[in-house]
């Protein structure tokens, strides 16, 4: 691979139904549950997203989820909700563990961009490494689009992140605050290793000047 | 001159560059890895065709997946032992330092970091695990990363970082006796909440914090991610030179003086600025006990649990099968759990054995566990004979690892059953689907084995 070259899909503007998950705290344990951290893979979770929440039975890495028993109160098993791929949800989302599993599982199971009051750091800057768009927004638009969703069978979103606007279908616009530079690294899809790959020159300058000053972190 | 934070220290000595964005190149001392978050970063490196950009920066220990018992016998889940596998394979092919399972050093992570002297004062350090704030406690800046970033920082030794907020959390005068680091940590995040910390390192300190020992430090900065913040911090002071020097991979002759003239300036300057400070007094702060299903949950031994109309206690307290207005020493336990990064360090099994010592398990208790935090940590303990106190009181003393904090092993709690744990988090089947947790401190976890309920080991007859 080329410096610079790009490994994640750009993160282009798409219209998804949107799903509420109408609680707050909700951590990296109940988005993917320890049992499946152990792959070592990247890929494959989608089926055991929520699992604890989603089934009704214990679910097993690698167990084929087709024909085990859904938990009918849960969202995402909802006819009307199941191709969402925008989740909606309160405070503090992704809480917990630092897992990268957590926004694989919900890229495989198709979600693209989580709406939220807040979110916990770790997680937050796990998504965009994947690809997927965390939107915080105060939580009265949080509360009005949950009552949205409950009101209208497939009630929709439109992200334009390159305007930084979300628009329902009555053409409402609900505009959203990001950082320009996370902004650019999902629409541009970046390599962030690439790109501090092309500073290597600096990073090993630095690394000369800073064994003189603390000989003692490199003598293990 | 404004002066700067321990954190602002820490930061300006790893800045590679600040780029135009507002995003900073950050250099990385010490990378420490484990077998669950880091096989899709090797695997990247490869696919990438890239190389391990230091090889002595890293340091690997597996400790989420390996059996607490019987370990003679190897792993016996396939998928788990893969995973150690895929470690070992890593390791031994890019050369990287690794503790394995039949080390005598290994260990969990954050315990074996400072015990080996891989973890020292004005280091960043980071992990594919949120615990990393633990390291803090030395003086170091340390914060748990993704999968993504463990790549990143195995090609390039960097991370791309945008800096974080500063605050200080005071806590001031002496803490009650028999009141703990867990308690403290625990009263902390019940007061500012799991999102109290999001966006800011945290520096603690006050009267209540130098008092407490490096262990006890590490317990505090371990749970700062509870508290929502990555990392948490504690000044270097003559405590933290003694606890590094002479472990075995620190400075030694005269690199450890030049080091010690470094660290003793590791402290936030009088005139640093905040963006937040809390203040808290030490001595308003009893035994803790959780009742949810978030640390934020929380409440002292002595009271009940809350009323409240928020729907967030209603949902936590139908998971704990517990009700509104029920006093904490009501609540009957199935199992005890000794251990974790936050809990299972010599100190810990030391104030726990204190309260055991001579007393018997409950009939109650279906089992009653205690994993040290590492291997040196366990023979200490065996030398100090508080295994035998353990053993004889009814307890299991395993072989040290992650165990029942996360139940990636088969350590774990079966739908239903309620545990006092010394871990740090007590999520929705975080010890097992339908398993109940309770998180408390060492002494707290000892005394619930004894009596099969909580009660509040400060009172000197809590065994009667």
């Amino acid at each position: 691979m080329q410096i610079g070259e790009i490994r994640m899909d750009k993160f282009q503007t798409f219209t998804g139904i949107v799903a509420p998950l109408d609680r707050a705290n909700i951590d990296t344990d109940a988005i993917i549950p320890k049992q499946f951290l152990k792959s070592i893979h990247r890929t494959g979770f989608g089926p055991y997203l929520f699992d604890e929440w989603r089934y009704l039975d214990h679910g097993e890495p690698g167990q084929d989820c087709s024909d085990r028993p859904l938990n009918q109160d849960f969202v995402l098993n909802q006819e009307r909700y199941r191709n969402a791929s925008i989740l909606l949800t309160r405070e503090n989302f992704g809480c917990g563990s630092s897992r990268e599993h957590a926004p694989w599982a919900l890229l495989d199971f198709g979600i693209k961009t989580i709406i939220a009051e807040s979110f916990a750091d770790i997680f937050y800057n796990n998504c965009f490494k994947n690809g997927i768009l965390p939107i915080a927004l105060p939580s009265e638009k949080v509360e009005s689009l949950i009552e949205k969703t409950k009101l209208n069978i497939g009630f929709s979103l439109k992200v334009e992140l390159d305007k930084q606007i979300l628009i329902d279908s009555n053409e409402t616009v609900i505009p959203f605050d990001i950082e320009s530079f996370r902004k650019d690294a999902l629409l541009n899809g970046l390599d962030e290793i690439g790109l501090t790959l092309s500073r290597v020159e600096e990073i090993k300058s630095f690394e000369i000047d800073h064994l003189k000053k603390y000989p003692w972190i490199f003598k293990s | 001159m404004i002066g700067k934070t321990l954190f602002d220290k820490l930061w300006d000595s790893h800045l590679v560059r600040e780029n135009e964005d507002g995003t900073s190149l950050l250099y990385i001392d010490r990378h420490l890895i484990h077998e669950v978050t880091s096989p899709q970063a090797f695997e990247g490196m490869r696919l990438a065709n890239r190389s391990l950009w230091r090889t002595e920066a890293n340091v690997a220990v597996p400790d989420h997946n390996i059996p607490t018992k019987d370990r003679e016998k190897g792993i016996e889940d396939p998928i788990s032992k893969l995973q150690v596998d895929t470690l070992d394979a890593n390791c031994d092919s890019f050369k990287i330092k690794e503790f394995k399972m039949s080390n005598p050093n290994q260990g969990i992570v954050h315990v074996i970091g400072p015990e080996q002297g891989l973890t020292l004062p004005g280091m960043t350090i980071v992990c594919g695990d949120s615990h990393t704030s633990t390291h803090g406690a030395l003086g170091a800046l340390a914060f748990g990363i993704g999968t993504s970033e463990v790549e990143h920082v195995l090609s390039t030794q960097c991370l791309i970082q945008q800096k974080t907020k500063n605050m200080l959390i005071k806590v001031n005068g002496e803490l009650k006796q028999g009141i703990t680091a867990k308690d403290l940590i625990l009263y902390i995040i019940g007061k500012i909440g799991t999102a109290g910390g999001t966006g800011y390192a945290i520096e603690f300190g006050g009267d209540a914090i130098k008092s407490l020992s490096m262990e006890g430090r590490m317990t505090v900065c371990n749970m700062t991610i509870e508290a929502g913040a990555r990392a948490g911090l504690i000044a270097v002071d003559q405590k933290t030179l003694d606890y590094v020097k002479d472990k075995p991979f620190s400075p030694k002759g005269a690199l450890w003086t030049e080091a010690c003239e470094y660290w003793e300036t590791l402290q936030s300057d009088e005139n640093a600025v905040f963006d937040k400070i809390i203040e808290f007094n030490a001595d308003k702060i009893n035994p803790m006990v959780t009742w949810g299903t978030s640390p934020e949950l929380v409440t002292d031994v002595e009271n009940e649990i809350p009323f409240s109309s928020n729907d967030k206690f209603q949902l936590a307290l139908n998971y704990m099968g517990l009700e509104m207005g029920m006093p904490i020493k009501n609540i009957l336990l199935d199992k005890i759990f000794i251990g974790s990064c936050t809990n299972s360090r010599i100190e810990d099994l030391r104030e726990a054995a204190k309260i055991v010592d001579g007393k018997k398990v409950s009939d109650s208790i279906k089992l009653a566990m205690v994993v040290p935090g590492s291997g040196p940590v366990k023979l200490q303990a065996e030398q100090e004979g508080l295994d035998k106190i353990f053993i004889n009181a009814g307890f299991e003393w395993r072989d040290p690892g992650c165990s029942m904090c996360l139940a990636m092993n088969a350590d774990r709690l079966e739908a239903g059953e309620r545990c006092a744990s010394t871990s740090n988090r007590n999520f929705e089947g975080r010890q097992g689907q339908g398993g109940r947790t309770h998180l408390v401190s060492p002494a707290m976890a000892a005394a619930a084995a004894i009596k099969g309920y909580f009660v509040n080991v400060t009172n000197a007859d809590w065994g009667n």
